[in-house]
């Protein structure tokens, strides 16, 4: 969670204990939510007919401090005790070590708004299984510095991963790294083929160390290139939810400038859920082999954008689909690298695709 | 103990000369209380003190009995001096600090008197290496007047227990602060930083507790840069005793043994933090 965002949001549930964080431009989401078996005691506290379980947020850097150590963790802590005090402020963590010694820690916490992501697995085209293993041993042989990877399908049911190469790059000075997974290496495969995204590696390699240390198959459902990627992972006692936008496809270009290369996950609102249907309807019948989504789709979205985003954009995005095939890649990436988002303000309103919401969004 | 390099004649009278097989016996006391660059050496006939102060507020003291040294005789009833305690490290481990195992440096330390260097030849393997440090006048040393009689609780514990805590020490908390007491939590070490408090609790039934002798609730607050430094010494140590007196002066000393199973002390002497009056719980 720390490779996504600086503030840990503590979440208890019913249904267990949620620890969540998303990262500054808001395109980048995750949560562990832990069930109340993983622990020996769970008691989430009441919520009243009228007040809802509290919830919080702690620095990042103050909660891992706690964790500093994990081999010595290991030998000398017997167990953990988390309590969340809301009259005293204070998130307290107590660790049970060896010889009777106690260590308590009490952290300043601040309240927060519910953090959620809006997105649905069952709406994505495409699903992939894998031991986090195969997709760790993929990894590898990427440079540890690169920030984007492109996820895609080939014939014969390959998948392909590939450095993500901005186009104003000297092809001369790059170095382009592909590589091809069969599809026996998953554990199912059940994806749109000639489909692709483009996503945020470092977020990603955070939750494939979990997935690895932890032996659990990791589950990627993705759909067109600007819909956002959720990884999952699930346990008997453990969820876990990743969810990356994704950079929006090249010939998109019926794109404001400031709505470029974030997922475009409509905000959870009446007229866009009906939208959406139809659209994912639409995408499902044509898909039938395209490469790429192709600009037939454009029209039926560009409507849908305009009236969402009533800025000055506008203007400039009709112009745009007018020239097809010049992608303005440049607001790709200022996107992309964190716009910021001023929490807060509803979807719709905002020219970035907002992934988590401040406001209660439901799932 | 082989001196191919002739050692002083016999003739001349030292105000301090002692011999040590393994110089890391003394080094590794010396870095002990190494937080400042200059130290006071006192020779007596019982031994060697090193003692280092900052601020005022603390001293540590790194004591190497007469009996640690192969030989060791001191002609006047006590010999002190001021010396760079980093010079006089690197020159003790000009060999190198890695310890190979079956080699050591001998050492021979030779002091003329008042206005003369500390000469120091230190052999490893046949080299020879002579060094002469010079010495200052000896500034007046703190007096922190703690004496057993004085002492209102008094904790002995084993090192191990103590040394990740001080290792893991919260350093943006200005302060660490001690609870001793016969009751709840008997022995506690808080510190205040940016995140928030922690608190160590250490009960007086465990096993690590040597020895437990609190008579009063005390909490006192003192500076964590000042105490920080001991982290060396308790490193080094298997045996911590802490001790406070009535007006919260805290007293550290920590039992080390070295390579030959000898036992050494270091001890640290600290004041209470003159910010705090009303020490909190």
């Amino acid at each position: 969670l720390s490779r996504i965002g600086d503030e840990l949001y503590l979440e208890p549930t019913e249904s267990g204990l949620s620890l969540r964080a998303v990262n500054s431009s808001r395109s980048g989401f995750a949560s562990f939510l832990f069930a109340p078996l993983f622990f020996q005691l769970y008691e989430p506290g009441s919520a009243g007919p009228e007040t809802e379980l509290f919830r919080c947020k702690v620095h990042m850097k103050s909660f891992l401090g706690i964790f500093r150590s994990l081999p010595s963790l290991e030998k000398s802590v017997g167990k953990c005790l988390i309590l969340l005090k809301p009259r005293a402020s204070r998130l307290v963590l107590q660790l049970h070590c060896k010889y009777g010694v106690t260590k308590t820690h009490n952290l300043a916490f601040q309240e927060c708004e519910r953090l959620q992501a809006v997105f649905d697995t069952q709406s994505c085209a495409s699903h992939l299984c894998a031991p986090a293993r195969v997709l760790a041993e993929a990894v590898v042989h990427f440079p540890p510095t690169l920030a984007e990877v492109t996820l895609g399908t080939g014939p014969g049911g390959k998948i392909s991963l590939r450095n993500y190469v901005e186009d104003e790059a000297e092809p001369s000075k790059t170095m382009v790294t592909e590589l091809w997974l069969a599809e026996d290496e998953f554990q199912s495969v059940a994806v749109a083929p000639g489909s692709h995204i483009t996503f945020c590696l470092k977020e990603f390699r955070g939750l494939l160390s979990f997935a690895e240390a932890s032996n659990l198959p990791l589950t990627i459902h993705f759909d067109e290139p600007g819909r956002p990627v959720i990884f999952t992972l699930d346990d008997t006692v453990l969820e876990v939810h990743l969810v990356l936008a994704t950079l929006s496809d090249l010939e998109s270009d019926s794109q404001s400038p400031s709505t470029n290369g974030v997922s475009h996950l409509p905000a959870p609102s009446d007229d866009f859920a009906d939208d959406l249907e139809s659209f994912m309807a639409d995408m499902e019948t044509s898909e039938g082999g395209s490469e790429r989504p192709s600009s037939p789709t454009f029209p039926l979205r560009t409507p849908r954008t305009a009236e969402s985003k009533p800025e000055e954009e506008q203007e400039e995005e009709e112009e745009e689909g007018a020239v097809p095939g010049t992608p303005p890649h440049k607001k790709f990436r200022s996107l992309f690298f964190g716009s910021v988002m001023t929490p807060g303000r509803p979807g719709p309103a905002t020219t970035q695709e907002v992934l988590a919401e401040d406001s209660e969004g439901e799932s | 103990m082989p001196f191919s390099a002739q050692p002083p004649a016999s003739g001349e009278r030292y105000a301090l000369s002692a011999s040590l097989d393994n110089a890391r016996h003394l080094s590794s006391l010396l870095r002990a209380v190494h937080f400042q660059d200059y130290a006071t050496c006192l020779a007596t006939a019982s031994g060697l003190r090193v003692t280092v102060e900052d601020a005022k507020c603390i001293q540590a003291n790194a004591f190497i009995q007469a009996e640690i040294f192969q030989e060791f005789s001191v002609q006047e009833e006590s010999v002190m001096f001021r010396i760079s305690l980093s010079v006089l490290l690197d020159c003790l481990t000009i060999f190198g600090t890695s310890s190979l195992p079956g080699t050591s440096t001998a050492l021979r330390m030779c002091y003329h008197g008042y206005g003369h260097p500390l000469m120091l030849f230190l052999e490893e393997g046949g080299v020879v290496t002579v060094c002469k440090i010079n010495t200052q006048e000896p500034d007046e040393l703190l007096d922190f007047d703690f004496c057993s009689t004085k002492v209102v609780n008094k904790i002995i514990l084993q090192s191990e227990g103590l040394r990740e805590a001080f290792a893991e020490l919260d350093m943006t908390s200005e302060v660490l602060q001690i609870t001793m007491s016969p009751d709840k939590p008997y022995f506690r070490l808080s510190t205040f930083g940016n995140a928030g408090s922690a608190h160590l609790d250490y009960p007086r039934d465990s096993d690590l507790m040597e020895a437990f002798y609190c008579n009063q609730t005390q909490t006192n607050r003192y500076k964590i840069s000042l105490l920080k430094p001991s982290t060396k010494a308790l490193a080094l140590s298997c045996k911590v005793s802490i001790r406070t007196d009535a007006q919260g002066f805290l007293s550290l000393q920590y039992m080390i043994r070295n390579e030959d199973g000898q036992i050494c002390f270091v001890e640290y002497y600290c004041c209470p933090d003159e910010n705090i009056t009303e020490a909190e719980l």
